[in-house]
């Protein structure tokens, strides 16, 4: 790893107001407009260290992907940036993460509105069992987001028509939203994650468990979204990293190898093992 | 012989032909090395000749059982009866147990008359004919049946296939068995409570509001004339099951989320067990309880606040109660939750939304299914119970929905109606059935509303 591992002081006007950064990192990981920043971000469970002093920047209304094979940290990375992994008993974490240039770990930080404005689809469609109106109306309802019932249906339906849903399920908004096909499941959670209104979407490998005509559907639908929404999607698949992101960061055993434009890293990658990887030698 | 030493004999035969048929099947192949060349395991082939030993003759020896004795009996009344002039039903059946009596020494043989007494001894003697009958027949039948499957045994019978049925044939034996003791349990029943329904009509017991079952034996007796209006039964029922159910559904569910969702590790390994040590209490000491602390306790409650409280209520019945079932709704409740998966609460937390509004919204819903299942558990749990009520809500049936005064519910007045001695043919003891009919039917759309709801749910979920 040594071999190819160059030292990257970022040039200052791409930093973080404050100290440039030294990483073992190959390529850029500043932006020009940061909205999320992880600077020297460790976590660990219990005495296992999932991750190792990343840092990241990710780029306002543009997708990033983050690919590694299994176990390598992606997953956690993504939890830290909307604290989910707070739900994780023995989680720690150091460093810091910041939006909009705030810290999200500081003490000040209300966890609750820090998740209405970075929110996360999961590899699993995880509907609740409630109607699909319901689903999506549950966000604005917890943030109080709607005064009178036809606010939230306007909500409903925009953030239903924004994930391309509206049109096959605007007759049956009372079934139940765990009556779905898995495609329409996972839209129907993009919906219900849009309807908060937030700046950033958190998708950890949103395809899994989908078909390939539904992954497709989810695909295009993330390349639209990148208009109003920044995104940061998991992916063990190559391909779907290679076709929906602006931005790839390659995961290696918890670290950070590499991360540079998609095309860049799947044509010419600056690392040995990331590589490896794209090519198929391991993963 | 004795049947029981027969059986001895046939199971001690089958368990020997067992090891018989294993070797043999090994000796076939010459050994164990050529085991594999036999199309089943040695012990396969073991219980294959073990059970054609043992379940023609043992089908013989149950079959004389339940058939036999009855024949000899019936045979020899009505050899007996053919001397004297044609008997009513009722002539044949006292003939039959002057016979019986004799017979087993009840009534000493000089007492009999000659006809009895030769019948009796005509019993006896086929009795004992038909047993040593039996015993050869069986045993004939086991070794020919044994030795015949003995002399069948090569390595290509297929045995595995041939337990395989035995098994499933067993099996199924069982399972019929279960069910045809319930409709025997429910049929029962239903005659019964047919009866009294002859003698009371169907309205009068099911809408009828006075409720005193005793009846005058003599007619000189006064003031019971019996009434059978189970109305103040099934309201005193309600009441008490109503008091239980808000005393166990808020505590066994807040208890119940507690565990699942806030307590840590130590405290649920401590806490969990001690909560369902309350189902472990006897309802006898349970009913001490309501009786002895928990009423008088509500009286001089009631003194102070200025509410006339019966020293026996329902609300003393039913507050203990309610204790005794929290462990049903939380034990289910606590499971139903923690089934529910966490990628629904991680959806949730995700959104923005608090520990709180995630159970209250997200887990609590989808987890209603069985949480209304345990509930409606201990609801049918609820009506079925009888101690606590006996010893702590009084014994008179009372037209009041008043918590606070005596009551008396449906298994109580079963319990009442059957002890001491009573008459098989005086509505008061078929009354019993009655209400034991409506109770079973109750329980039963209780259970069946719960499957029904628990099924819906769970395929919303699939």
């Amino acid at each position: 790893m040594t071999t190819n591992s160059i030292q990257v002081t970022a040039a200052p006007d791409h930093s973080l107001p404050g100290e440039p950064v030294e990483t073992r990192t190959v390529g850029q990981i500043s932006v020009q407009q940061p909205v999320l920043s992880a600077r020297a971000v460790n976590i660990f469970y219990g005495a296992k260290q999932a991750i190792k002093d990343i840092n990241l920047d990710i780029g306002l209304h543009s997708v990033t992907a983050l690919i590694g094979p299994s176990g390598c940290g992606k997953s956690t990375f993504l939890r830290s940036m909307n604290r989910m992994n707070d739900t994780i008993p023995g989680a720690r974490m150091t460093g810091r993460i910041t939006l909009d240039g705030e810290d999200i770990y500081s003490g000040d930080q209300d966890v609750v509105q820090l998740r209405a404005r970075v929110g996360m689809v999961f590899q699993q469609p995880n509907p609740f069992p409630k109607s699909i109106y319901e689903n999506v109306a549950y966000g604005p309802r917890i943030h109080g987001l709607a005064v009178t019932r036809a606010d939230l249906d306007v909500i409903v339906q925009s953030s239903l028509q924004k994930a391309g849903l509206w049109s096959e399920v605007k007759d049956r908004l009372s079934h139940p939203g765990t009556g779905l096909s898995g495609g329409q499941q996972q839209r129907l959670c993009i919906a219900r994650a849009m309807a908060v209104d937030p700046e950033v979407i958190l998708m950890d490998e949103p395809c899994s468990a989908l078909d390939p005509v539904a992954t497709a559907r989810i695909e295009d639908l993330i390349d639209e979204l990148r208009d109003k929404y920044t995104i940061v999607i998991v992916t063990h698949n190559m391909q779907q990293a290679a076709r929906v992101s602006q931005r790839t960061a390659y995961f290696h055993m918890g670290e950070l190898i590499e991360v540079g434009a998609t095309n860049q890293i799947f044509t010419n990658p600056g690392h040995r093992l990331t590589e490896d990887y794209i090519t198929g030698r391991f993963g | 012989m004795l049947t029981s030493t027969l059986l001895l004999i046939l199971i001690g035969c089958s368990v020997a032909m067992y090891f018989v048929g294993r070797s043999r099947s090994i000796a076939l192949v010459g050994g164990r090395s050529g085991i594999s060349k036999l199309n089943s395991l040695p012990g396969h082939y073991g219980l294959w000749v073990a059970a054609w030993c043992l379940l023609p003759a043992l089908a013989i020896v149950l079959a004389w059982n339940a058939l036999g004795h009855r024949l000899i009996v019936s045979a020899v009344v009505s050899q007996a009866s053919s001397v004297t002039a044609p008997m009513s039903p009722g002539q044949r059946s006292l003939l039959l147990s002057d016979i019986q009596n004799v017979e087993d020494g009840t009534v000493p043989l000089a007492l009999a008359s000659p006809s009895v007494k030769a019948a009796a001894f005509e019993l006896r003697r086929l009795e004992q004919l038909s047993h040593s009958a039996v015993a050869v027949l069986a045993l004939c039948v086991m070794l020919l049946a044994g030795g015949l499957t003995w002399h069948r045994l090569s390595p290509t019978v297929r045995a595995r296939h041939a337990v395989e049925k035995v098994f499933r044939v067993g099996l199924a034996a069982c399972s019929t068995l279960a069910i045809f003791i319930t409709i025997g349990i429910v049929a029962s029943v239903l005659f019964e409570a047919l009866r009294f329904f002859h003698l009371v009509p169907v309205t009068d017991f099911l809408f009828g509001t006075q409720w005193s079952p005793q009846m005058a034996i003599r007619a000189d007796q006064v003031g019971s004339s019996g009434a059978f209006g189970a109305v103040p039964l099934f309201l005193g029922t309600l009441v008490i099951s109503v008091v239980a159910m808000g005393v166990s559904i808020p505590i066994g569910l807040f208890a119940a989320i507690y565990l699942a969702e806030y307590a840590n590790r130590r405290v649920r390994a401590i806490a969990k067990p001690l909560l369902e040590l309350l189902a472990g209490i006897p309802t006898v000491v349970y009913g001490f309880f309501a009786a002895l602390t928990v009423g008088p306790l509500l009286v001089n409650f009631g003194r102070v606040i200025g509410v006339a409280v019966a020293p026996e209520s329902g609300l003393a019945a039913g507050l203990v109660m309610g204790v005794m079932i929290i462990p049903f709704v939380s034990s289910l409740a606590d499971d139903m939750i923690t089934a529910v998966p966490k990628a629904l609460r991680d959806g949730s937390l995700a959104l923005g939304a608090t520990r709180s509004e995630t159970i209250r919204k997200v887990v609590l819903r989808a987890a209603l299914p069985g949480i209304a299942g345990g509930v409606l558990l201990a609801v049918s749990r609820a009506i079925g119970e009888t101690m606590i009520v006996v010893m702590a809500a009084g014994l008179t049936g009372t037209m009041t929905a008043n918590p606070f005064r005596s009551v008396t519910t449906v298994t109580v007045q079963i319990v009442q109606l059957l002890v001491g001695d009573s008459e098989f043919d005086s509505p008061k003891t078929l009354a019993a059935f009655a209400l034991g009919l409506v109770l079973f039917a109750a329980t039963l759309a209780l259970n069946f509303i719960a499957l029904v709801i628990v099924r819906k749910y769970r395929e919303q979920y699939q």
